[in-house]
């Protein structure tokens, strides 16, 4: 039977897919971010392209809006001197009414070599993973509530460039966790990566059913949950909840669970700050925070190139991914 | 008419307590005598049952035939084959067709698509209110005249209280039974599996088990101010066994079945996203499948049901929670029935009764047993033949069952329905 952890692989027990952390070990995590590290480096050179990726095809397949990771997944794969293609499927033939297997049929027969999705709907990425040719590739963008993996990588390889060693770091999850497929991304790759403990800070409704069992502990309060933390990671708190009888208010949000000044001083005095973005100051985070000392926003963009270039190099180097 | 002999099988009929091996005499499209060959008796057609097990024919409580409007899903005559062949002699149709069964016409198209099919025989379910909409009543009295065995708002669960107030007490001032799938709206919301760890796992929508057990209580209190008789269809919770367990203490009139693919199925299968395992109610934990099945056993839950639902291939495409639910689950609900049995050693009488006798009386149905003089709806089975979920065997229209490539046991091998003999 398939598994989500048995589909990543190829027969080798190679990475064919990037599809959610969980399934991935150790040793793979760190090598990953070692990679990233050398591709890091070159975005100093004058010239910042490898020829990794030379003769291939990538198609950003983007049923769900993006700026951000959408350019730095393109941005990556051209400085890996791949073909980039994108599609914003808004302007595209499923608005007509085309199914999303009809889509991948359709670009697999351009002789695409990688697929990198994003979908609104947990479990996308591995339904298309399923349904690809054997020799093409998937990249799971963010699906639904479901996971984000290459995020949670940069954010991983983040913390490791402030913090170093995970096994002494407690980091708190403040937010929607409930709908957030970063959050539940980052506590795998945490857990994998052995960290002391990882807290999540939200009300009950932002958070998704036995979240314990998750591997986390849970705080209702900043003033309690931020107590001896190292690393802070804000989620975006999209404006829809407020509609739908999650929260009352964006004040009232603000005012329990946005991140000011005053409630960083609760966490550990060298504490960084983190936020997978576009941030939404005033309500889950002051501009003050955004912008201080502490904050590491900026950088997570910058390595989320390096983190994507090293996943990709991986999994197009897999040996045997050709034999279509 | 013809007068057939099945001889030499092993005769289970839990509404008459037997199990023996022997001889059973049909004439006239009636069980005349089991055991003891009437004086008179001449067989035209002689079956030898030997090795075999001869049991009145399947009830199935719910199963969707997708006739009239959704034929590339289904077909009446596609289904009612399907469910024939596999030892269903009796089913019952939810409403929820397109248009609604809501109209004595839609029955009437309904039935007499059935009887050209010449196949299982089939008890339409009305629709409670006009259009499913939960806000009037349908005209139960005409569909039941029709031929509506009982009425339900299929998985469209009525939010107004008052007005499910007012169709059970319609519907008990005509003596009909109304068939109710326990969920509660609201909660229910956009979600596509059970709410619990896996969901939360995989970021799925839940459905909390509180959505069931809000809406058993409700239809509780409900049938304690009306009278009405209510059958809960398809169960997925332990909270609701203890429900139904006390008001059946208090003798209200209320029966349940279970879908057979929740006593073997749980929220922890739904690691690989798989859509063959998307069904509602959702599969819950290894608790609550325990205590469907303590259920079951113990009698507080009376029958099981199909609930087939067949789709087309397209239906189940796509991201799970973009993905239609449900199973086809026609010819696996025998082999499924062998294989509890089997595992949880119960007696081949109790699990037989859970699609005869049981379904049969919570409708009021003539057939289900093999009682002298009732209709001669007889399945007759090989409990040991083994056969594979595959194109080659399958007759339904809806591929959609997550046993597909898989070896199961048990096979119906002759069918009579009212007295016609069948082969599968």
């Amino acid at each position: 039977m398939t598994t989500p952890h048995s589909l990543q692989f190829n027969s080798d027990h190679q990475l064919q897919h990037l599809l959610s952390i969980e399934g991935l070990d150790q040793r793979l995590l760190t090598e990953i971010m070692d990679n990233a590290e050398s591709f890091a480096s070159l975005a100093n050179q004058p010239v910042k392209k490898y020829p990794i990726l030379r003769g291939k095809t990538v198609v950003n397949l983007f049923f769900e809006n993006s700026t951000r990771t959408r350019t730095t997944f393109e941005l990556a794969a051209k400085r890996l001197s791949a073909d980039v293609i994108n599609m914003n499927i808004a302007t595209s033939a499923t608005s007509k009414g085309e199914s999303l297997l009809d889509t991948i049929r359709n670009l697999e027969a351009m002789h695409v070599d990688m697929f990198v999705i994003r979908h609104a709907l947990s479990g996308a990425a591995h339904f298309i993973a399923q349904h690809v040719a054997p020799g093409i590739s998937v990249i799971n963008a963010g699906d639904g509530n479901h996971a984000h993996p290459t995020q949670a990588l940069l954010d991983m390889f983040t913390i490791r460039r402030h913090k170093n060693d995970f096994s002494s770091l407690r980091i708190a999850i403040i937010g929607d966790i409930l709908h957030s497929r970063v959050a539940r991304s980052q506590i795998q790759a945490l857990s994998i990566l052995g960290a002391k403990e990882i807290r999540v800070i939200a009300p009950k409704t932002l958070l998704p059913i036995e979240v314990n069992a998750l591997g986390v502990s849970v705080s209702h309060t900043l003033e309690e949950g931020l107590q001896d933390i190292d690393v802070v990671i804000m989620l975006r708190l999209q404006k829809e909840r407020m509609s739908g009888a999650l929260l009352p208010s964006e004040s009232e949000y603000f005012n329990c669970f946005g991140l000011t000044q005053e409630k960083l001083a609760i966490a550990k005095p060298d504490a960084i700050v983190m936020h997978p973005g576009p941030i939404n100051r005033g309500v889950e985070i002051s501009s003050e925070v955004a912008d201080g000392p502490q904050s590491v926003i900026l950088q997570q963009v910058s390595y989320g190139i390096a983190i994507r270039m090293a996943i990709m190099s991986l999994i197009m180097q897999t040996p045997g991914r050709h034999h279509t | 008419m013809t007068a057939v002999l099945i001889t030499g099988g092993r005769i289970i009929d839990p509404a008459n307590a037997i199990d023996k091996v022997g001889d059973l005499f049909i004439k006239n499209n009636r069980i005349i005598s089991l055991f003891d060959r009437p004086n008179d008796f001449t067989a035209v057609q002689t079956i030898n049952a030997k090795d075999h097990i001869v049991c009145p024919g399947l009830i199935d409580l719910s199963a969707h035939l997708r006739e009239p409007g959704q034929t590339q899903k289904a077909t009446i005559l596609s289904e009612t084959t399907a469910a024939l062949k596999s030892g269903i002699t009796t089913l019952c149709c939810p409403p929820d067709t397109h248009p609604i069964n809501d109209t004595p016409a839609v029955t009437e198209f309904i039935l007499d698509k059935v009887e050209h099919a010449n196949a299982a025989t089939v008890l339409p379910i009305g629709a409670l209110t006009q259009g499913l909409e939960g806000t009037k009543l349908s005209a139960m009295a005409a569909l039941h005249k029709a031929g509506c065995i009982g009425f339900s708002n299929a998985h469209n669960p009525i939010k107004n209280t008052l007005v499910l107030r007012r169709t059970l007490e319609y519907a008990a001032s005509h003596n009909l039974c109304v068939i109710i799938r326990p969920e509660d709206p609201w909660l229910q919301d956009q979600g596509c599996v059970h709410e619990g760890i896996p969901a939360s796992r995989f970021g799925l929508p839940g459905i909390p088990k509180a959505s069931e057990i809000i809406a058993i209580q409700q239809s509780l209190a409900l049938c304690e101010l009306t009278g009405c008789r209510i059958h809960f269809s398809q169960l997925s919770c332990s909270e609701s066994v203890n429900l139904l367990k006390a008001a059946k203490h208090k003798q209200l009139p209320v029966s349940a079945d279970v879908a057979i693919h929740q006593l073997f199925f749980t929220e922890n299968e739904l690691n690989t996203f798989d859509s063959a395992l998307h069904v509602r109610p959702p599969f819950r934990t290894e608790t609550d499948k325990q205590a469907l099945l303590d259920g079951l056993k113990g009698g507080v839950i009376d029958a099981v049901c199909s609930a087939h639902q067949p789709h087309d291939a397209d239906a189940k495409l796509g991201a799970f929670p973009s993905t239609q639910p449900g199973i086809s689950a026609l010819e696996t609900l025998l082999p499924l029935i062998l294989k509890l049995i089997e595992t949880k050693a119960l007696s081949l009488s109790q699990g037989i009764s859970w699609v005869t006798q049981n379904p049969a009386s919570i409708l009021a149905l003539k057939q289900g047993s093999l009682t002298t003089g009732s209709p001669a709806d007889i399945c007759i089975f090989n409990p040991e033949l083994t056969w594979t979920v595959n194109e080659n065997n399958w007759l339904s229209q809806g591929r959609n069952t997550p046993l597909w490539g898989q070896t199961i046991k048990g096979k119906a091998t002759q069918i009579i329905k009212s007295g016609q003999v069948f082969s599968s």
